[in-house]
């Protein structure tokens, strides 16, 4: 890099706001408005190792929040999928993807990326999801940077469902949030 | 200058997570210092959009909703260009926008704001950069709303734009707001920014972008984190 190049300042982040889901996810909502991304990321007709995750998030005081946005990033080298999905049309005020899982990268335990976007946030929020049945949960460098009390809050849980991921927000079970 | 870290939020210019003035904040802002951890393919990858089909009238948010005829209000076209912390175009990247309409409603089922909805009028858009990052797209200007978080608690008028960029880093939510808006004096969110990142997400009102006898025009540059100058390619 030359020194001659000019830095740009960054154009500030705001709130998402409580209002996006027609703009952003409109046909989960049930607006007139067509999609180009949902929570469906892979065809389960053509993807034999599907699996579902889902969640709730949670503010400070432990209710689960209705205006959460959830984006799932994933990227193993060979397969690149993207997820988006609001809190706001399940009753319970669930998130939920179908996808599949990503490989392990260079001996690094599988994990999709997610980003949490809600009103009250002027900034979004890093985590990952990083799954309970993978042995190399257990030499993870990043999980190994992590408290060890805090590491579980990133794992999710198998269950007969497919694998649950609750994000709180705060307090004692608060989500690890990364730094990117 | 502040000193710039590549990639990861520039604070000096960017509004913290906890503002208590918002109200809103203080239940939802991450408490604990975040991690930092090593970025790999998944952290630097993002959606493609080289062959993303955008409606034929997406980007004409005056257009895209029509029912019975034109909606109401000023007919507006906002344009701009999005580059990275460098300076360097992004192209083919998506903008997507959302907006309350010229009364200060939103379609939105929540909004309880006692105004009225334009049948002509949904407030969501698309557009997508060119080649050398430049973006436009027409809509109404948005008016004022009233909002919960304190007594006469009014935002100033706003469009809202999510964008992507090369990867995850890059991801911006944002709001840009209008020239010498009255009620910025008065709005947490916009003053939960700092004050030298304020101005940034004021639009400027520019006769070049203005279209005689149809639309007075706004610019609104965009700068996404990070330096890479091709943003990403699918495998
Ligand atoms: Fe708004």
């Amino acid at each position: 890099m030359t020194t001659t190049n000019k830095i740009s300042p960054q154009t500030p982040s705001q709130t998402i706001g409580p209002y996006f889901a027609y703009g952003l996810t409109p046909e989960q909502y049930g607006y007139n408005f067509k999609s180009w991304v949902d929570n469906k990321m892979v065809d389960p007709s053509k993807n034999l190792n599907t699996i579902t995750i889902y969640g709730k998030v949670y503010d400070g005081k432990g209710n689960a929040i209705n205006d959460a946005m959830i984006e799932l990033w994933q990227n193993d080298g060979e397969t690149k999928l993207f997820g988006r999905y609001g809190t706001g049309s399940d009753e319970s005020n669930h998130f939920s993807f179908l996808t599949i899982k990503p490989n392990s990268v260079d001996g690094q335990a599988p994990y999709i990326n997610v980003i949490v976007y809600m009103r009250g946030q002027l900034l979004h929020s890093y985590t990952r999801i990083y799954f309970s049945d993978e042995e190399l949960n257990n030499s993870d460098i990043t999980l190994k940077s992590i408290p060890k009390e805090r590491q579980h809050t990133i794992i999710a849980n198998k269950t007969s469902d497919g694998y649950e991921f609750n994000i709180y927000m705060q307090g004692l079970k608060e989500t690890v949030f990364f730094q990117i | 200058m502040g000193k710039l870290i590549y990639n990861q939020f520039d604070m000096e210019l960017q509004p913290p997570y906890k503002a208590p003035d918002y109200k809103s904040t203080i239940l939802r802002a991450p408490s604990k210092p975040l991690i930092i951890t090593k970025k790999n393919l998944s952290e630097l990858s993002g959606p493609v959009f080289k062959d993303f089909k955008l409606g034929i009238l997406d980007h004409d948010l005056t257009k895209n909703a029509i029912k019975y005829g034109d909606p109401i209000g000023e007919r507006i076209v906002v344009s701009g260009k999005v580059t990275n912390e460098l300076g360097q175009p992004i192209p083919n990247t998506l903008i997507e926008i959302w907006q309350a309409n010229a009364a200060g409603k939103y379609i939105h089922k929540v909004d309880q704001h006692d105004a009225p909805l334009d049948p002509n009028f949904l407030g969501a858009g698309r557009c997508m950069t060119d080649a050398n990052g430049n973006y436009k797209f027409y809509t109404i200007k948005p008016g004022a709303y009233p909002w919960g978080n304190h007594h006469n608690a009014w935002r100033p008028n706003h469009i809202h734009f999510s964008l992507f960029g090369g990867d995850i880093s890059s991801r911006l939510i944002t709001q840009m707001y209008f020239p010498k808006d009255p009620l910025f004096e008065f709005d947490p969110i916009y003053n939960a920014i700092p004050k030298r990142g304020r101005e940034l997400l004021v639009s400027s009102l520019d006769l070049s972008i203005t279209e005689p006898e149809y639309a007075l025009g706004y610019r609104f540059d965009i700068v996404l984190r990070g330096h890479n100058e091709t943003p990403f390619e699918n495998k």
